[in-house]
């Protein structure tokens, strides 16, 4: 019953079975003991388990691990690069873009995934790209401040060029 | 070394790094060895006799370890309801864990299944097959009350669980003498709390020791703890409830729960740890709702303005169980604080508590207060358009002036201070109110809507002096316990029996440590959510952390000051009364060069080589700290909108929170919360709503059925303050998580209201989606004036 996969998780490889329906949040949080995903709702509403997969941000509890098989997938864990935040997390935090912490991981591997798209947003752009991740404690208003703040630092310091990513030692 | 002021900094939160690089701690990321899965059974019948259950295939199925239903429960209590409201006629029906006999609504757990992962016992669940019997189904409190309706128990005539009753003055008689009245009907819709993580619990039994580890997303683990005790049957020392991180409560995670109970009989009788996560689909059902109140309103005034009396009745709809707070929330939280910031003393409240086939209701953010809030600060504005007065001059006229305080209020509360002209002159002056009439009567002679709302609220929170939870009939005290431990290397463990959750307490915790002891706020850490580590605490809601946990703190901080006080004497070779401590810094007055650190005095303690006579070692001091009285913030939320006549829909032009929540500690946490909370409340007033079909099911029963908010619906908050400081504690704070879901959902519906004044609409019921403003405009149209729309 149970299928081989190998996917490439945060720069490294995995190679695991598991059954066809295991979702990829279940296979990271309970394969790989990656439970910086969280999972929110589990039907794709809440956006707290969205990660990247070959740079896309995605749902992952919208996504079975056989799909994610040959594939790479980046989780909040592979943030912080060299000992520094990444310009996200760093905003996230002078910004206070984050209060009980739930959805914080899933809200900022969106941003970088918006960010990519669209390295200088609008407010109503961020608004509007975010609204698939849910926050029950913020009213937003910060995360839309913390997105604004990341995209101005990574426009002065693309992230991955020339070292650091400019934030505080993590 | 740097010392720093610290109360009033906007310091960056010492909890983020953790949760920013996924290091977080919620309860499902712990995997404890040989740990199995629970999943529940849930009712899909909202009221019906169980006939029978078959486990058997269910516990054939490969990986499943154990298939419960209620006759297995031995030893499990009740789930408890422990707020036991006095002269009310309370009567808590038996709610089991699991249904025996009969399910009172769509989520009323009838099995447990315990598998070796989620995945088996989620597909265990299907194989369990339980016959029902339908039986007729009520939702709606007011119809439970009607005779013949549908009876959920047998010992409850009417499903009347209470009638609790508040006098102050003579309101029949303000009333009758009252030159001009104005009644109304308020629906306070059911609403969903939806903390962003799901309740969760792992129980840990160890069958030798006889001991339980229990790990659980809750706002209060040391009453966790306490029910464990009174309804599992284990010794109270025996229990260590952890609460690490909590994403979310808005009380939802303040009462014990069927499933947490069920999670340690399942442990206890398998001997293995036992972890339970619902979904969101069995969050919806099974977890707590808010609100869910029909509240009748009369208030009698003098044609100036000036309101003379007020009468409220209460329909309040407690779901099919007393959840653990329930009758607390409708009624005292509710009622006292009614008359809001204004001097009406006349008053009288009666409050019905109704079972029916929904889902339990209780605390869920600013718990009643809301209620109140929206209810006067509504008729204020329905007294200005029934006087053709401004609403601004209503509120004025009927204020407590600033001279009054302290101020004994129509709920018989003791205001502590307040200022209400001053918020509301902020307020005005920030949204330009002459300018903003201008403009809307401009508006209105091309045709557009433009409405202004306002809402100068009060809150009552800081709860609460023990005394008075006792009187309330609140199965527990208020107080709040706190230990300062300063180690031999100068740093500092702070021990709080709050439970924070998301408001920032490890970070504003420390500033006020920092602030008193004058050590840098990074050399302190605030533990909270391990009652083996924290001799007691009543947890994280009512807005109380702050106020009564952060002022156990500052006490405490006193004392290790004062014993620092006495070993820098001696090792100055001083006297004690010659000692000044400035900011971490012991001298005698007048050489300050001759100086001990608290660094210097906490090794020295620690070390104990030289203690003056009769010194105990060690530099950690203990305070438990009752309060004297409750907390009140208050303040002025302005809310502009245009509504769309062609489609209902309404558009948030600004959005304006002035409050006094005290002295500020962190401002840049404090308007964090502000944020929060006023969106939580315009989800109230446009977007949410917890709708049941007439045989009880949740029709809006996910995230976006339901509507909560997102950013593009979340408009932009301006916040500002003013500080007036309660008198009654040292530090001056009142408290800040309540206050904008307290102060917002009135100023958005005013602000409707007052859009649509022109076409005779007075009222309409919330949520004010583009649907109901629409029908409301059309009915509006077609003649009516006065017009009010009903949410039934």
């Amino acid at each position: 019953m149970k299928q081989s996969i190998r996917v490439m998780v945060n720069g490294e490889e995995h190679t695991s079975e598991v059954e066809p329906r295991t979702l990829l949040v279940t296979y990271l949080r309970e394969n790989l003991d990656l439970t910086g995903t969280h999972i929110g709702c589990d039907t794709g509403q809440c956006g707290a388990c969205t990660v990247t997969l070959n740079g896309q941000p995605v749902k992952s509890c919208m996504v079975l691990a056989v799909q994610a098989d040959g594939a790479k997938v980046e989780t909040v864990e592979s943030l912080a690069a060299n000992g520094t935040y990444h310009p996200i997390q760093q905003a996230f935090w002078d910004k206070h873009g984050l209060q009980c912490g739930f959805c914080t991981p899933g809200m900022m591997m969106a941003a970088v995934g918006l960010l990519a798209r669209n390295p200088n947003p609008s407010e109503a752009e961020i608004r509007e790209q975010l609204e698939g991740n849910l926050c029950r404690c913020t009213g937003y208003q910060n995360i839309v401040a913390a997105v604004q703040s990341a995209a101005e630092a990574m426009r002065r310091q693309p992230v991955g060029a020339g070292g650091a990513a400019g934030g505080e030692e993590a | 070394m740097s010392v720093t002021r610290m109360f009033g900094a906007s310091v960056k939160r010492r909890e983020d790094p953790r949760l920013i690089t996924g290091d977080g701690q919620f309860t499902d990321d712990f995997k404890l060895p040989g740990m199995l899965q629970m999943t529940m059974l849930r009712s899909p019948y909202a009221h019906a006799r169980i006939k029978s259950i078959d486990t058997s295939k269910a516990k054939a199925l490969p990986g499943v370890r154990a298939v419960f239903t209620a006759k297995d429960l031995e030893g499990v209590g009740p789930v408890p309801c422990a707020w036991l409201i006095p002269d009310s006629d309370l009567k808590v029906p038996t709610y089991t864990a699991l249904a025996g006999e009969k399910v009172r609504f769509v989520g009323d757990a009838v099995a447990i299944v315990v598998a070796d992962d989620s995945y088996i016992a989620d597909d265990a669940l299907d194989l369990i097959t339980v016959e029902y019997e339908e039986l007729p189904v009520v939702t709606n409190q007011e119809a439970a009350l009607k005779a013949g309706a549908p009876q959920l128990y047998d010992d409850i005539p009417n499903n009347e669980v209470f009638h609790w009753k508040f006098r102050n003055g003579d309101a029949d008689g303000a009333l009758q003498r009252a030159e001009v009245r104005v009644k109304q009907r308020f629906v306070q819709q059911r609403l969903v709390p939806n903390a962003m993580e799901p309740r969760s619990a792992i129980a840990d039994w160890n069958a030798g020791a006889g001991e339980l580890t229990f790990y659980n997303t809750t706002q209060n683990p040391h009453i966790v703890r306490f029910m464990i005790s009174a309804t599992q049957g284990i010794p109270e020392n025996k229990i260590r409830v952890l609460a690490r991180d909590v994403g979310g409560g808005f009380g939802s995670k303040i009462p014990f729960y069927a499933g947490d109970a069920l999670t340690i009989f399942a442990s206890r009788k398998l001997k293995r740890p036992v972890r339970w996560t619902e979904d969101r689909r069995e969050n919806y059902v099974a977890t707590i709702h808010g609100r869910d109140q029909i509240i009748d309103v009369e208030m009698g005034a003098d044609r100036d303005g000036k309101v003379t009396g007020l009468k409220v009745t209460n329909y309040a709809n407690m779901g099919a169980h007393l959840s653990m707070a329930a009758p607390g929330v409708p009624t005292w939280l509710f009622a006292l604080i009614v008359p809001g910031c204004y001097t009406i003393q006349d008053y009288a409240c009666d409050v019905h508590g109704v079972v029916t086939n929904t889902t339990p209701t209780d605390a869920y953010r600013g718990a009643g207060r809301p209620e109140a809030a929206f209810l006067i600060e509504r008729m204020m504005d329905l007294l200005a358009g029934k006087l053709h007065m401004d609403p601004v001059d209503v509120r004025r006229k009927n204020f407590i002036p600033a001279s009054a305080f302290p101020y004994t209020s129509g709920g018989t509360l003791a205001y502590d201070s307040g200022d209400y002209e001053k918020t509301l002159d902020l307020a005005l002056k920030m949204v330009d109110y002459e300018g903003f009439r201008q403009q809307q009567a401009e508006a209105r002679a091309h045709g557009k809507h433009l409405g202004l709302g306002l809402s100068t609220y009060v809150e009552v929170c800081g709860l609460a002096p023990s005394k008075a939870a006792g009187a309330m009939g609140f199965q527990g005290g208020l107080w709040e316990p706190a230990t300062v431990r300063v180690l031999a290397t100068g740093k500092v463990i702070v021990l709080t029996g709050t439970s924070p959750h998301g408001q920032g307490e490890e970070t504003t915790f420390a500033q006020l440590v920092a602030e008193e002891l004058g050590v840098p706020v990074e050399d302190i850490d605030v533990v909270h959510g391990d009652t083996n580590a924290i001799p007691m605490g009543w947890g994280t809601y009512g807005s109380r952390s702050t106020a009564v946990g952060g002022t156990a703190i500052y006490k405490a901080t006193q004392k290790v000051i004062d014993k620092g006080k006495k070993l820098a004497a001696h090792l100055l070779e001083a006297s004690v009364d010659d000692i000044t401590h400035d900011h971490g810094r012991y001298y005698v007055a007048g050489s300050p060069q001759k100086v001990k650190t608290i660094q210097d005095i906490a090794l020295m303690a620690n070390l104990a080589w030289d203690l003056p006579e009769g010194m105990t070692p060690g530099l950690e001091e203990n305070h438990f700290h009752d309060p004297t009285n409750f907390t009140f913030p208050f303040g002025a939320h302005i809310c502009t909108v245009e509504v769309d006549e062609e489609t209902g829909e309404v558009k948030i032009l600004r959005y304006i929170a002035v409050d006094d929540v005290g002295r500020v500690i962190n401002p840049m946490i404090v308007d964090g919360q502000v944020h929060g909370g006023v969106l939580q409340g315009i989800g109230q007033a446009l977007y949410e709503h917890a709708i049941y079909d007439d045989r009880g099911n949740l029709v809006t029963g996910s995230m976006l059925d339901y509507t909560v908010p997102n950013a593009t619906q979340a408009p932009h908050i301006e916040t500002a303050r003013t500080e007036t400081p309660c008198p009654h504690n040292l530090t001056g704070v009142k408290g800040v998580g309540e206050t904008g879901t307290i102060a917002s959902t009135q100023a958005v519906v005013n602000a409707v209201c007052d859009a649509l004044a022109p076409l005779g609409i007075t009222n309409i019921d919330m949520p004010l989606t583009p649907e109901r403003v629409w029908r409301a405009i059309q009915v509006a149209r077609a003649g009516g004036t006065g017009v009010t729309m009903d949410a039934r």
